[in-house]
């Protein structure tokens, strides 16, 4: 080992500082952060605190509150009513996280595969701009056309009307059977643009070369796409699985505006539920409770998705 | 060579005819309503486009008003949570403070919590302050919500900032306050539009906040408006439809105007997080 003067040690060390992250010391950076943190901690932090606190009473939301324990938190695992809006959620998942992954990783494959072929498919961009624009239309819009689209004589049933399908025809969102996943669906025509967009984000950081070796040891387009592009969109679907979960648990304005919950209730899902009983039902314990629950999911689907694939990756 | 060719064509044929067929599923609610809107009110109107649904339901259907509010409250949330994320993003981005990380991951934090889970006591304390109906309910709550977001946005563009410049004021006397004013902010414009883009599509679409806030229709923002207007009214009916297009436009015009910042903007917001 040569040791080296002390000088150079030292520049090495004040380099390794400034490329690093944070710079020097300062005691202003608290006026910086105070008026973000002041906002932050009134409408995010205290509400959140408080909803904790909530949660162990029972209040209607007018008269005074009834202390009840861990009651609610009880009744989310043994009242049907409450463990029903979980399970519509899991359905959900299929059609938000699932489908619009398998049908974005598809349509992704074929442009890329278009672009790396130089059998360029033109017009990509405009294909993009294209299956992306759902994502960005006001959801309250997106139910309105559903729900015009699902209607009885609704554009769906005619077009089963005129292939001859007439047993396929039905009131969709009207009856219980089938308003689940009716919803579903319009959750993956949300999506999809969203994971393609991510995946062809994703699939263009791959060198040309990997797919020309690929195609030279005699791979056909699935085969060269499983063995080339697949292996390195694993950041991307972990990416995809996050937001498209998060999203189906969300699930809000859908259901709200195209079915209320119904029929009956086959299409509760939490934060209905959440709405529903601490503003319709005077139940405002028992709300939080399963808001706070709905949070603790989406952050455990988060954090387990987020460790699965650093850990892949390493 | 012939044979050749003749797959790659029949390749690009069938690759062509599965992107139309994706993007007209894409399309299709989008054209629908559209026409809904051009169609005639009444049964038996004359054909043709009927563009003055627009104007009825502008006037009629307060979907003016509607807008209105909805300009206001996401005017203010973009402004002040710009102005506000630069602010804590250059903190994080580029000075050392005790309690940063937990500072940060508290902000991070915010960013998963789904509004749900503070809609409703915000509710009640605002209630008691009499600050319900009002576009303060509407306002900060998304501020806070944006600040999250914008925070993390801008710290990561602040660290990825060029030190050599920063240090190159610093030796001309520059203060931090001058720094991030007059050359980190100019230099990071792709940025802050982004997130103000993002920030702008978020708080237009909103609709569980204003729909527990807001009782008294003048408040109303467009989506809300746009969903009590469906109740009035049964499915189908073009008024409605030409409502809902007045409603999406402002985000999916900015979107088509400028959407390469757009998708970028939600895949490096997504990955980073």
């Amino acid at each position: 080992m040569v040791s080296e003067p002390p000088a150079v040690g030292a520049r090495r060390r004040a380099g390794r500082r400034g490329s690093g992250p944070p710079g020097e010391p300062r005691a202003v950076a608290y006026l910086y952060i105070l008026p973000g943190f002041l906002i932050f901690a009134g409408f995010m932090l205290w509400p959140l605190v408080r909803a904790v606190g909530l949660s162990f009473y029972e209040w209607d939301g007018l008269s005074l509150g009834v202390w009840v324990g861990l009651d609610n938190y009880r009744a989310v695992f043994t009242d049907p009513g409450l463990r029903s809006p979980f399970v519509h959620s899991l359905v959900l998942l299929a059609f938000y996280s699932a489908v619009p992954i398998v049908i974005g990783m598809a349509l992704a494959g074929l442009m890329a595969r278009g672009v790396s072929t130089g059998s360029g498919l033109r017009g990509l961009g405009f294909f993009r701009t294209v299956l992306f624009l759902p994502q960005v239309v006001t959801l309250v819009v997106v139910a309105i056309a559903w729900r015009d689209i699902y209607a009885p004589d609704g554009p769906l049933n005619e077009l089963l009307r005129a292939l001859g399908l007439d047993a396929l025809a039905h009131a969709w969102i009207g009856e219980s059977d089938y308003a689940l996943p009716a919803v579903g669906l319009v959750g993956t025509w949300v999506g999809t643009g969203l994971c393609l967009v991510l995946f062809l984000a994703g699939l263009s950081k791959v060198p040309r070369e990997l797919y020309e070796s690929a195609r030279l040891d005699g791979a056909g387009p699935v085969r060269e796409f499983l063995v080339v592009g697949l292996p390195a969109l694993r950041g991307e679907i972990a990416v995809a699985l996050t937001l498209t979960i998060v999203a189906a648990l969300r699930t809000f304005d859908l259901v709200y505006v195209m079915t209320g919950g119904g029929p009956g209730t086959a299409t509760t899902v939490p934060s209905y539920e959440v709405y529903k009983r601490a503003f319709q039902d005077g139940e405002v314990g028992s709300a939080v409770t399963l808001a706070l629950l709905l949070t603790a999911v989406i952050l455990a689907a988060t954090i387990a998705i987020t460790r699965v694939a650093e850990g892949a990756d390493r | 060579m012939s044979a050749r060719t003749g797959s790659i064509r029949l390749e690009r044929a069938s690759g062509y005819v599965i992107l139309a067929l994706a993007g007209a599923f894409a399309l299709y609610p989008v054209v629908l309503i559209v026409f809904t809107a051009l169609r005639p009110e009444t049964v038996g109107a004359s054909g043709g486009l009927h563009f003055e649904n627009f104007a009825a339901a502008w006037e009629e259907g307060n979907f003016g008003s509607y807008l209105g509010n909805s300009a206001i409250v996401a005017v203010s949330v973009v402004l002040i949570s710009a102005v506000l994320a630069s602010l804590t993003g250059y903190a994080f981005g580029t000075m050392r403070f005790p309690g940063s990380n937990v500072l940060f991951y508290l902000l991070l934090l915010g960013m998963m919590v789904p509004s749900e889970a503070v809609v409703v006591p915000l509710y009640f304390d605002l209630r008691s302050l009499d600050l319900t109906n009002s576009y303060v309910s509407l306002i900060f709550p998304q501020v806070a919500q944006s600040l999250a977001f914008g925070t993390f946005w801008m710290r990561a563009y602040f660290r990825s900032a060029s030190r050599d410049v920063v240090e190159a004021a610093r030796m001309d006397g520059a203060g931090h306050f001058r720094i991030l004013w007059s050359i980190l902010l100019p230099m990071g414009r792709p940025a802050v539009i982004t997130m103000v883009m993002l920030v702008f599509m978020w708080t237009w679409n909103e609709f569980l906040l204003p729909l527990v806030m807001i009782q008294d229709e003048a408040l109303r923002t467009a989506p809300l408006g746009l969903s009590n207007f469906k109740g009035q009214y049964t499915a189908g009916t073009s008024l409605l439809a030409a409502g809902a297009v007045l409603v999406a436009l402002p985000v999916v015009a900015v979107y088509v105007a400028a959407q390469r910042h757009f998708i970028r903007g939600m895949i490096e917001g997504a990955v980073r997080g």
